[in-house]
């Protein structure tokens, strides 16, 4: 692995509403180590979703560079980023987005359906049974989303994002409809992932949650206010 | 398996999976598929097999007969009458005289009327024929005798009853010797006709009584034409020529010119055969294309089905997509299921139809005839009815947008 799982230079995204230019992105440099856990702040609107978006390979940037893990993906088409999506990086988003009326196993399970490796079924539920013991759902495999609470729900969608041992995950607002509990508990997930190595980006609008990070990045009106490390707040062990 | 196999089979079984978590609708969903293949299957059965019913019929005529109508024209193609019927019996019996293709000549008149006897009555086709028209028509007698020539030249008050006027009329069976009246008129009852047996049109050919033609012309309709002359032509194979004599003779006899219109018209039993095969066709496409409109019916209904549940599940497409699905994995997962519920509702159609088609054959007592042809015909239909109204759904569904999709709401 190389130092910079994270390189941007200059990213620029414009959306073009009618006459008017939405400049959600104005110019956003910034690296990211391998083995980092980064918070994003920012208010509504400044642009932070957008910049996850180009992050995470969903969407293309208007100009500027990206390099993730020292490719450059700013220019890829529609199915080399879904393959990028798949192999690469691991989503956790505010609202779950687990299958309805699928298992847990299942739902942990799907992005190798698409990814190029010929796991057999035997391999695949293998894997998806250890990613589910690592976020602590031992147990749970056969239970469907409406069966699960919310903080259980988002451990089988960060168990997901980690099947396919992706180079970074990237969590849009993962505590934003958790209560402050279980939010810390999903923080300590984060923590305990990143003390092994995983490199976590994070967005929050919650300061307390953004103390858990080691680096907390401010975003505004499409650009880094500010960029500083600091001592990490540990979570206290609560699983 | 290579992983790309290995891929597209999870796929389907994600297709095959939407389908069993939501039985309900897929099941409505295939009720148009599966009521299309069986109407498809009921009808054509329906049409082919009263088409063969027909064949046999015109078959039983036998392969050497000849019927000859006057009074005919050849405008188009389509048959006029003239009003007044132009054939004699002269004419017939010259035929037998000089056609040496021919074997047997029968004059012949028909008209209906109420045969009445002791105290039953029962209204049947009476036809007027000569001595030799049951050679012509391979029909022998159960009973009795068919009258003689010289019962015709005498114009005798007898007449022979097909089966089904004699159950009706003397249901102890005792025919035979009976006297019975046609139009008040006295006949005495010389014999019975075998039973023909499976009335495959639904029309009963025993439903019939014959009595010379001279009688009948006389006696019951006062008219000193007759209306057909039945021919048979000594071979199969000379029914042709048989009709290339008949026309010279006719044409001399009525001073018709070479070239001319005639004034009358023949039908082989082949021409009978092919122009009836040809009605019959008419038929089968029109209650086939009946079949095929609400087979379309279906897929539109598939396609509406498949394109709400595309809606409904976008959030789906877009974790799919997020996650790594590309566009063509998410076009198959939708085609897949739109093409497994159109297959199933057509093999259930298929079942149906076949079943359908017996009920119709027992109950209604029509001919049925269910086709490997016609199976495998709907059955291929409703696969490409499910490819071809599923692609769109699915291709829509694969253009998604994955930060829109994950969006919706
Ligand atoms: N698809 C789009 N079309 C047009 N404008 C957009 C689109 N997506 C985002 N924007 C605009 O870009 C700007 C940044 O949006 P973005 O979603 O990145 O904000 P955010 O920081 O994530 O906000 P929040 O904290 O509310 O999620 C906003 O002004 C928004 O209106
Ligand atoms: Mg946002």
């Amino acid at each position: 692995m190389r130092d910079h799982v994270i390189e941007t230079r200059d990213l620029v995204k414009v959306y073009q509403m009618g006459d008017t230019e939405v400049r959600a992105l104005a110019g956003v440099s910034l690296v990211i180590g391998q083995g980092e856990l980064v918070a994003i702040m920012g208010a509504s609107g400044s642009g932070k979703s957008t910049l996850m978006n180009i992050l995470g390979c969903l969407d293309r940037p208007t100009s500027g560079t990206y390099l993730l893990d020292g490719v450059d993906v700013s220019g890829l088409d529609r199915n080399a980023r879904a393959d990028v999506r798949n192999s690469k990086i691991g989503f956790v988003f505010q609202s779950f987005n687990l299958l309805a009326r699928t298992s847990t196993l299942e739902n942990v399970e799907l992005p190798l359906l698409y990814s190029e490796s010929t796991l057999q079924q035997r391999e695949r539920h293998e894997r998806a049974r250890a990613a589910i013991a690592r976020v602590g759902l031992d147990g749970r495999e056969g239970h469907y989303p409406s069966q699960l609470s919310g903080g259980q729900q988002q451990r089988v969608a960060i168990a997901r994002s980690l099947i396919n041992d992706p180079a970074i995950i990237l969590a849009d607002e993962p505590t934003g409809n958790l209560d402050s509990v279980t939010s810390e508990e999903i923080m300590a997930l984060f923590q305990e992932l990143n003390d092994n190595g995983k490199t976590i980006i994070l967005i929050t609008h919650e300061h307390d949650i953004a103390q858990h990070a080691k680096r907390i990045v401010h975003v505004k009106d499409g650009r880094i206010l500010s960029d500083e490390r600091h001592e990490q707040v540990r979570v206290r062990g609560t699983r | 398996m290579n992983s790309s196999t290995l891929r597209l089979w999870n796929i389907t079984k994600v297709g095959l999976k939407a389908i069993s978590r939501n039985k309900m609708r897929s099941s409505l969903t295939m009720l148009g598929i599966v009521i299309g293949v069986a109407c498809v299957i009921a009808m054509v059965a329906v049409g082919s097999g009263a088409s063969k019913a027909i064949q046999a019929n015109i078959n039983a005529l036998g392969s050497n007969f000849i019927m000859i109508f006057p009074g005919a024209s050849t405008t188009g193609g389509a048959r006029i009458f003239t009003g007044q019927s132009t054939l004699t019996a002269d004419d017939a019996s010259a035929l037998k005289v000089e056609c040496p293709a021919v074997r047997y000549v029968s004059a012949g008149v028909r008209t209906g009327g109420q045969i009445v006897a002791a105290e039953l009555n029962w209204g049947t086709q009476i036809m007027g024929s000569d001595v030799e028209w049951p050679l012509i028509r391979e029909w022998n007698l159960s009973q009795g005798e068919f009258f003689t020539e010289a019962e015709v030249k005498a114009g005798a008050k007898a007449v022979v009853l097909g089966q089904t006027v004699v159950d009706n009329l003397f249901p102890n069976g005792e025919a035979v010797g009976q006297i019975v009246r046609i139009k008040n008129v006295p006949f005495r009852v010389i014999g019975v006709l075998e039973q023909k047996g499976g009335n495959q049109m639904g029309q009963d050919q025993d439903d019939t009584a014959v009595v010379p033609y001279t009688t009948a012309m006389k006696r019951l309709m006062g008219t000193p034409r007759i209306g057909i002359i039945y021919v048979s032509a000594v071979a199969p194979d000379r029914v042709s020529e048989a009709m290339e004599q008949i026309d010279g003779v006719l044409r001399q006899r009525q001073r018709i010119p070479p070239g001319g219109d005639a004034n009358f018209m023949m039908r082989s039993q082949e021409e009978i055969a092919s122009s009836a095969s040809q009605m019959s066709k008419t038929l089968s496409t029109l209650l086939g294309s009946v079949a095929a409109i609400s087979l379309l019916v279906g897929g539109i209904g598939i396609m509406n089905i498949m394109l709400v549940s595309v809606t409904e599940r976008t959030r789906e497409i877009g974790v799919r997509m997020a996650i790594g699905a590309k566009g063509r994995h998410v076009l198959l997962q939708f085609l897949f299921e739109a093409i497994a519920l159109s297959i199933a509702g057509g093999l259930i159609g298929v079942l149906l139809g076949a079943g359908v088609s017996k009920l119709i054959a027992k109950f209604a007592g029509w001919p049925v005839d269910v086709s490997m042809g016609s199976v495998l015909l709907a059955f291929g239909f409703s696969a490409a009815i499910g490819i071809f109204f599923g692609f769109y759904p699915a291709r829509k569904a694969s253009m998604l947008d994955p930060i829109d999709a994950l969006r919706y709401e």
